[in-house]
């Protein structure tokens, strides 16, 4: 038994580094007082860092711990990988922007780091009270994130919103589970499988009422339409930093817990599931497509961008096969960094040292700031799947494992929306090229976040070139939730 | 002396190294300016020179693919950097190579503002147009397809006219739209035919049902690329808005993106669903040349007209290619490139005119030859040459064309025929407008004749339009064996399919 809990140990060091790291840093800025918050996040990144370094150490290969509850594999791996990255991204984007508006306080990248606690819990988990956990402890530090900016109405409105209605999904995910509980009698995604194919004829109602209310649960999670209603207004009010992290880590934790939840328990379910993701997904499609023409605000526009996304992504799990997995697992590795692009570029936006948000306060940028222009121009056309950017070779994959599975109409609508949307992303570039420039935008502060639009543009402009080892290790994780 | 050389690959990414060269280029405006120009006519001339290479140590008695180069590109999903070029895809890089250089040097004065962007996006769209042409592999060649819009959306929203954003987002979605149903159906051809390898799938029988599906979404994509009508809409809009360069390029190679997809992917691949389709294909053809041809006669804008025209002159190019026999696609081929040569220098010549008076309206010229009789000479062989006239280049092409379809559907010849009469009406009827006559506009009496540097950019349009409409032999030559193959493979399979009867029994009657 000790053995056994030594051994489970090893498996989640890299977790419980974190988790450490971030209440010495909570200690740390309670000493130091008012100020630290430079020093705190700069050891938040690092800490970061020396995680991810933990990883491929904790997990060689696939091994479960505490019984079940958590397991580490080669998916884990890779979807941990990039939440690390993007929560380390985030705080670096945070700093100076910050620093300039007066709500820097050590709590900030502390509380990024519990979040991302609680996203590789989620990625880990293996059993439904895990999953409760992990998600559970993410989304408590994100509610208080989205509401950092303490003396703005939009931003505690935001936090208020999205805790209202992130409890509500919280409550479906737990009746989800309840009842995947008592029809099946088990928590562990393993018993469930064994359970479901054991099973002859139709899966029981109840299981199925479990499955939809899960998967609605994370849909709001990922922010896929029909429950999409908060983004923009979260996004909007959150401060751009958060809206940033936002838009970036919790997306793609809360896409890997649905890919795991679906392929590994309810995998052998795939006919009961595949319309309910298949609807998910062309209406995330759509409404990203058509809501974003009419947006003013940059920020909304990047939450029915998301919206979207979502949609492409899931069009890959849609596949429900290792293929469509694999083009998931691309498809989340680029839109981390064309959003780091976008959300550089975006609190780059500062006239006379104040935030401007609107879509037409981009005009010209080409002429005033050409460098951040390009970079821009690179993220949208990369958001629009225009080849060779990076972005087309995450929608390639995602529609060849629908191409694959049967499912024409599904591209057929997903590729056409692709055209919609990238009306919208054209209008930017539009905005930044071809018309006349207004106001400058202020100098940035630091270097940085120079130095993280440039290394995400370049990024998403190379990956045509370098794509191949980040192909072929997404397929190892893909394969490793198919027990390969 | 250049074996072993990745010759393709050299030809396609030098001006993409220019592009990085201007990009590096440090000064103040004019100097970077001035750099830029130079850097941008030294790298395209660089890369004509090159492909020159690829002409002198071409082997005509080939059909196959020469020049090839293999490399893993995406080892999971068997997808390779692989370049070739046949005799159909081979004239094309020239035509591309010969003409970026042209377009640099048209822009020389004509381009004042931000000179370095322009010079790059005219570099990286000349390493795009290459590479599409070359590339053996579908998604390869689908991101050399589709990236082309990237640059020709900002040359056009940028540099342009005054409704160049309106003609530039129309331009794109219009293509983009097309494209996409293409991108499906090479994820299909992949699914079924387990292989992204061009020279493979050429061979490769596809299921009936399928061929037509997958011939449906390819032609969503070529016929807007071509244009065929009814989706040539774009093609008038984004003419008129682009600056002088980028019309030459849209007319000189991007319309013939379409017609080669036809050839590469439609023909060799889908010949059942071609045959079935051919009628479709003939009706629209049809309705291209002589409504368009119509639709130019009362054109105000001179640059309007030639884009019209040229939707008639494509007409010809997509009736040769589903004529299906040798003839006929040779001279599509033949008139592929004498289009992509003297639109092109049509546009420049639109393009001189516009420079000096900054108007396309028709009405606002007339009695040049008073003025500028060298233009005017320059001017009457380009129209000369789009008309059809024997001893140019148009000629051959138009005549193949005829000769092949003649064969095979009478009814498509006698309508393609009185394009050709239609043809003659409105650029005759706009070159008397423009030249001749009597010099009215009091603006007009001290507009100057060509300067040596557009001199210079005719004199290689002008030779290379008599010496095709001349001697055609040599490119006839580049084009037979593979030509020759394509045929063969076409009417074998296509014939052998009890289902579909020949193209000739199910054409327009």
């Amino acid at each position: 038994m000790n053995q056994e809990f030594a051994a489970s140990f090893v498996l989640v060091l890299p977790e419980t580094f974190l988790a450490v790291a971030a209440m010495a840093l909570l200690m740390l800025g309670v000493f130091r007082g008012e100020g630290s918050a430079r020093l705190v996040s700069w050891l938040a990144i690092a800490a970061l860092a020396v995680t991810a370094l933990f990883l491929p150490l904790a997990a060689p290969g696939q091994a479960a711990a505490f019984g079940g509850l958590f397991v580490t594999d080669a998916f884990a791996v890779f979807m941990k990988i990039l939440i690390l990255l993007g929560t380390a991204l985030a705080l670096v984007m945070s700093i100076d922007f910050n620093d300039r508006e007066q709500i820097a306080q050590f709590e900030y990248p502390v509380l990024f780091l519990f979040a991302a606690v609680g996203m590789m819990v989620m990625i880990s988990a293996s059993d439904l009270i895990s999953l409760y956990i992990g998600l559970e402890l993410q989304s408590l530090s994100l509610y208080v994130v989205a509401a950092f900016r303490r003396d703005a109405v939009k931003s505690t409105e935001a936090g208020l919103k999205y805790f209202v209605l992130g409890a509500l999904s919280s409550g479906m995910l737990l009746y989800g589970a309840s009842l995947i509980y008592g029809f099946s009698g088990a928590t562990g995604f393993a018993d469930i499988a064994e359970i479901m194919i054991g099973q002859a004829g139709d899966p029981p109602l109840g299981v199925i009422f479990g499955i939809v209310f899960m998967v609605a649960a994370l849909a709001f999670k990922v922010s896929a339409a029909p429950f999409h209603m908060w983004t923009p207004d979260v996004y909007e009010g959150a401060p751009t930093p958060v809206t940033a992290f936002f838009s970036i880590a919790p997306k793609i934790a809360a896409t890997a817990l649905l890919v795991r939840v679906l392929i590994d328990p309810f995998g052998p379910l795939v006919n009961q599931w595949q319309q309910v993701v298949i609807a998910v997904a062309i209406a995330s499609m759509l409404i990203g497509a058509f809501a974003a023409i009419n947006q003013t605000n940059i920020k909304r526009l990047m939450a029915y961008s998301s919206i979207g996304h979502i949609g492409y992504a899931l069009v890959g799990l849609a596949a429900g096969d290792e293929t469509g997995v694999h083009g998931v697992l691309i498809y989340m590795a680029i839109y981390l960094f064309m959003n780091v692009a976008a959300f550089g570029v975006i609190l780059c936006m500062r006239q006379q040292g104040r935030m401007v948000e609107r879509i037409a306060d981009l005009s010209g940028l080409s002429v005033t700031r050409p460098g951040i222009a390009a970079a821009l121009a690179i993220a949208m056309f990369s958001m629009a799947g225009i080849p060779p950017l990076a972005g087309f070779f995450g929608k390639f994959y995602v529609f060849q494992a629908a191409i694959a599975a049967g499912l024409y109409t599904l591209a057929v609508i997903g590729v056409l929306t692709s055209v919609v949307a990238a009306f919208y992303y054209l209008r930017i570039v539009k905005l930044m090229y071809f018309d006349e420039p207004v106001e400058a935008f202020d100098r940035p502060a630091g270097r940085t976040l120079g130095i993280v639009i440039t290394g995400s543009s370049l990024l998403i402009l190379l990956f045509v070139v370098y794509m191949a080892p980040v192909v072929g290790w997404a397929g190892i994780a893909a394969a490793a939730l198919f027990g390969g | 002396m250049t074996a072993g050389w990745p010759l393709l690959s050299l030809v396609t990414f030098l001006p993409l190294v220019g592009a990085l060269f201007i990009l590096l280029v440090r000064g103040d405006e004019a100097v970077v300016a001035a750099n830029a120009r130079a850097v941008a006519l030294w790298a395209s001339l660089l890369t004509f020179a090159l492909s020159l290479l690829l002409w002198v140590n071409f082997d005509t008695q080939f059909s196959g693919f020469q020049f090839v180069e293999k490399r893993e590109w995406l080892p999971a999903f068997g997808i390779a950097y692989h370049m070739g070029v046949d005799g159909i895809s081979m004239p094309f890089v020239l035509l591309s190579t010969f003409l970026t250089p042209l377009c640099v040097l048209a822009s020389w004065e004509a381009i004042e503002t931000r000179v370095r962007e322009y010079m790059i996006a005219f570099l990286v769209l000349e390493t795009l147009m290459v590479g599409m042409f070359c590339a053996l592999d579908v998604v390869l060649f689908y991101v050399f397809f589709e990236g082309v819009l990237i640059p020709m959306f900002l040359i056009i929203g940028v540099w342009g006219g005054a409704r160049r954003v309106y003609s530039a987002f129309k331009f794109f979605l219009y293509t983009l739209a097309g494209s996409v149903l293409m991108l499906l159906a090479l994820l299909a051809i992949y699914y079924e035919a387990g292989t992204t390898d061009i020279p493979m799938l050429l061979s490769y029988n596809f299921p009936l049902g399928m061929q037509r599906w997958l011939w449906l979404a390819f032609f969503a994509s070529f016929a807007v690329k071509v244009p065929m009508w009814p989706v040539h809409t774009w093609l008038p809009d984004a003419h008129v808005e682009a600056p002088t360069a980028g019309s030459v390029i849209l007319a000189g190679v991007l319309l013939k993106m379409g017609a080669y997809g036809f050839l590469r992917f439609s023909l060799p691949m889908l010949p059942d669903a071609s045959a079935y389709f051919t009628p479709l294909v003939y009706a629209l053809s049809v309705v291209a040349i002589v409504y368009t041809s119509l639709v130019a006669l009362v054109q105000e804008d001179m640059k309007k007209l030639i884009a019209y025209s040229s939707v008639a002159h494509m007409g010809f190019v997509t009736i040769g290619i589903f004529a299906g026999n040798v003839q006929a696609i040779e001279g599509a081929l033949f008139q592929m490139l004498s289009h992509g040569v003297v639109s092109g220098a049509l546009f420049l010549i639109v393009g001189v005119v516009y420079d000096r008076m900054h108007s396309r309206e028709i009405a606002r010229y007339g009695g040049l030859v008073h003025r500028m009789p060298i233009y005017a000479a320059v001017f009457m062989v380009f129209m000369l040459a789009s008309v059809g006239l024997p001893g140019t280049s148009g000629f051959i092409g138009e005549f193949l064309v005829l000769v092949g379809v003649f064969q095979v559907n009478t009814w498509v010849a006698l309508f393609a025929t009185s394009g050709i009469v239609l043809g003659a009406a409105y650029m005759l009827w706009l070159y008397r407008r423009v030249v001749f006559g009597e010099l009215t506009h009091a603006d007009l009496k001290d507009i100057a004749d060509l300067k040596p540097r557009e001199i210079l950019v005719f004199a290689p349009l002008v030779v290379v339009v008599l010496w095709m409409g001349l001697y055609p032999k040599p490119v006839l030559d580049v084009f037979s064996p593979s030509v020759n193959a394509l045929v063969v493979r076409y009417q074998s399979v296509a014939i052998e399919a009890p289902s579909t009867p020949p193209p000739a029994r199910l054409a327009v009657r």
